[in-house]
């Protein structure tokens, strides 16, 4: 009975193409973006592909959807400051989502007769769908600071969210087999709108990398499943594209935090239980004023600047391009080192240094940066703190133990850029902020910096 | 039945494809990464576009709305894509 379109189903071909090229231009920058102009002829292919493909009857809902779709994504696009791109991305998850659980619901209640044979496709695709949309509007809140962004936990919560788990997949199991009980259904969607909810809850704002990756990921499963409920190879191709991409990105996250994923999602996260005895054990620390830096600073040859998200709290990252270029002028080589989870998305630091014009071939990688760590004569540390901490190399009993970090230490000089001495995210004592070759410079990041490039435009 | 079995043949195979095209990315660009992924998977457009053109108004609602937000993905997403990747650039040093 279903006779192929194979207009339709030539353009949905070259779209993929087209997709899988453009993703591959993310290699480099160089080709990036030649890259996404493939991917979006692509999609105005497929959109125009499936507008001419004779399914369409009516017309003013879909010309109203997308004419309201485009006007708030292009406000969002050109207004959005780079320092909001974490919550636009979290958010961007949700509507993707909620675009899979309505196409699902739809399919259900409308082309019911056929929603009975992909009970599979069709529970996999509201149920990832919806909790997506929950999760990703938590973790937006957190970022934007709607809801606090500490974990908020409360006994016997992991038994709550494993049975919640368990308890739609029940539901699901027995709509496969008893697909008409839509009060079933439904239910089965209200539940996972509050998995999404309980999950995201309990996670704190340093593992945001990861929850973004993974809420990635699940949009991406949403839209391939959407592709077999409504047999569509086009959507399964790109939903698989973008599933990929969010399991690496969480696989890298996880690996630079040292942890699983049942860790992030499951693990006493962010509340960790240190001994507080040792924390306030008074130990010398030194302390640097801006001249002291700036001294140090004028002899070295080598300097490597290790940004965290106190940076982009401070929104600091242009003034840190001045001392940059201040310090270039006078022949000293800088680099940035970027560790994977810095900040509160993947990347979060290299937009924002983008976006203050630094190079983008100053921007390392903390495994291409680590081996020559010993030759930096000078490491500034600015709003970094547990990815510096060494201790995630030699303490046994420190929660970040494994983790892989940003040596630091071995430069000749460490200059640490922090507020006050307050633990960071993870609240870990930093045995860095001790060490003889560690040199203090409190104050807010900013207004620190500004002063120090005053000094440099000084002479 | 065979057609279950031709999708799950495709998910695999782009499963792979992403896996070896994503893993090149740099992670200097992972934020656009991500971005740009999720226009693409904006594409659930093309479905949500069916329901809110067919002559059934439950669909034309759900398909309403389903075409707004993915549209705003997609328009979105490969916008500010774009804005992202504008900056970086690579200076010119002697």
């Amino acid at each position: 009975m279903e006779v192929l379109n194979y207009p339709l189903e030539i353009t949905y071909i070259v779209a993929s193409i087209l997709f899988i090229l453009g993703l591959k231009g993310l290699s480099h920058p160089e080709s990036a973006r030649r890259g996404m102009h493939f991917a979006e002829i692509g999609m105005l292919l497929a959109v125009v592909g499936t507008l001419l493909s004779g399914e369409i009857v009516s017309w003013e809902w879909i010309l109203s959807g997308i004419v309201i779709g485009s006007v708030i994504g292009t406000l969002m696009a050109v207004f959005m400051p780079m320092t909001a791109m974490p919550q636009r991305i979290a958010i961007s998850h949700a509507f993707g989502a909620l675009a899979a659980v309505l196409v699902g619901i739809n399919e259900y209640v409308v082309h019911t007769e056929k929603a009975y044979g992909i009970m599979p496709a069709l529970g996999f695709e509201v149920l990832f769908g919806a909790l997506t949309v929950t999760g990703s509007l938590m973790a937006f809140g957190k970022l934007q600071g709607i809801i606090p962004s500490a974990p908020i936990t409360y006994k016997g919560q992991n038994i709550v969210n494993i049975g919640l788990f368990f308890l739609v997949l029940g539901m699901f199991v027995y709509l496969i087999f008893f697909p008409f009980d839509a009060a079933i259904f439904f239910t089965m969607i209200t539940i996972s709108f509050l998995i999404g909810i309980f999950i995201v809850m309990p996670i704190g704002g340093a593992d945001m990398p990861v929850v973004l990756s993974l809420m990635n990921s699940y949009a991406g499963l949403a839209a391939a499943a959407t592709g077999f409920a409504i047999n569509n190879k086009v959507l399964i191709i790109a939903g698989s594209l973008d599933g990929s991409s969010g399991f690496i990105l969480s696989i890298i996250m996880s690996k630079a935090m040292n942890r699983s994923f049942a860790n992030v999602l499951f693990g006493a996260v962010g509340s960790p239980q240190v001994d507080t005895s040792k924390l306030h054990e008074e130990r010398p620390i030194n302390r640097f004023t801006v001249e002291d830096t700036k001294f140090v600073l004028e002899q070295a040859d080598r300097v490597v600047i290790v940004p965290g998200y106190g940076m982009a709290v401070a929104q600091a990252q242009h003034t840190v391009r001045e001392l940059s270029d201040a310090l270039e002028k006078r022949g000293v080589k800088v680099d940035f080192a970027i560790h994977p989870v810095a900040g509160r998305m993947p990347g979060h630091m290299n937009v924002l240094l983008a976006e203050a014009n630094v190079s983008y071939d100053q921007l390392l990688e903390m495994e291409v940066i680590n081996p020559t760590m010993d030759t930096a004569d000078v490491c500034i540390v600015i709003g970094a703190n547990d990815v510096v901490n060494p201790a995630a190399r030699t303490e046994k009993s420190s929660p970040i133990y494994g983790m892989p970090i940003i040596d630091v230490d071995k430069a000749k000089t460490v200059i640490v850029m922090k507020r006050s001495m307050a633990t960071g995210f993870a609240g870990i004592e930093n045995p860095l902020f001790y060490e003889s070759n560690t040199k203090m410079l409190f104050g807010d990041a900013k207004n620190v910096l500004q002063e120090l490039v005053a000094e440099f435009k000084k002479n | 039945m065979t057609n279950l079995v031709e999708l799950l043949y495709i998910l695999i195979l782009a499963g792979f494809v992403g896996f070896e095209v994503i893993k090149r990315v740099t992670p200097t660009l992972h934020t656009p990464l991500m971005s740009a992924t999720n226009a693409i998977s904006g594409i659930s457009l093309v479905g949500s576009l069916v329901a809110a053109g067919s002559d059934h108004f439950t669909s034309q609602m759900l398909g309403f709305v389903a075409v707004t937000a993915a549209t705003i993905n997609v328009v979105g997403g490969f916008l500010i894509t774009e804005r992202m990747l504008k900056m970086f650039k690579r200076k010119e040093r002697k």
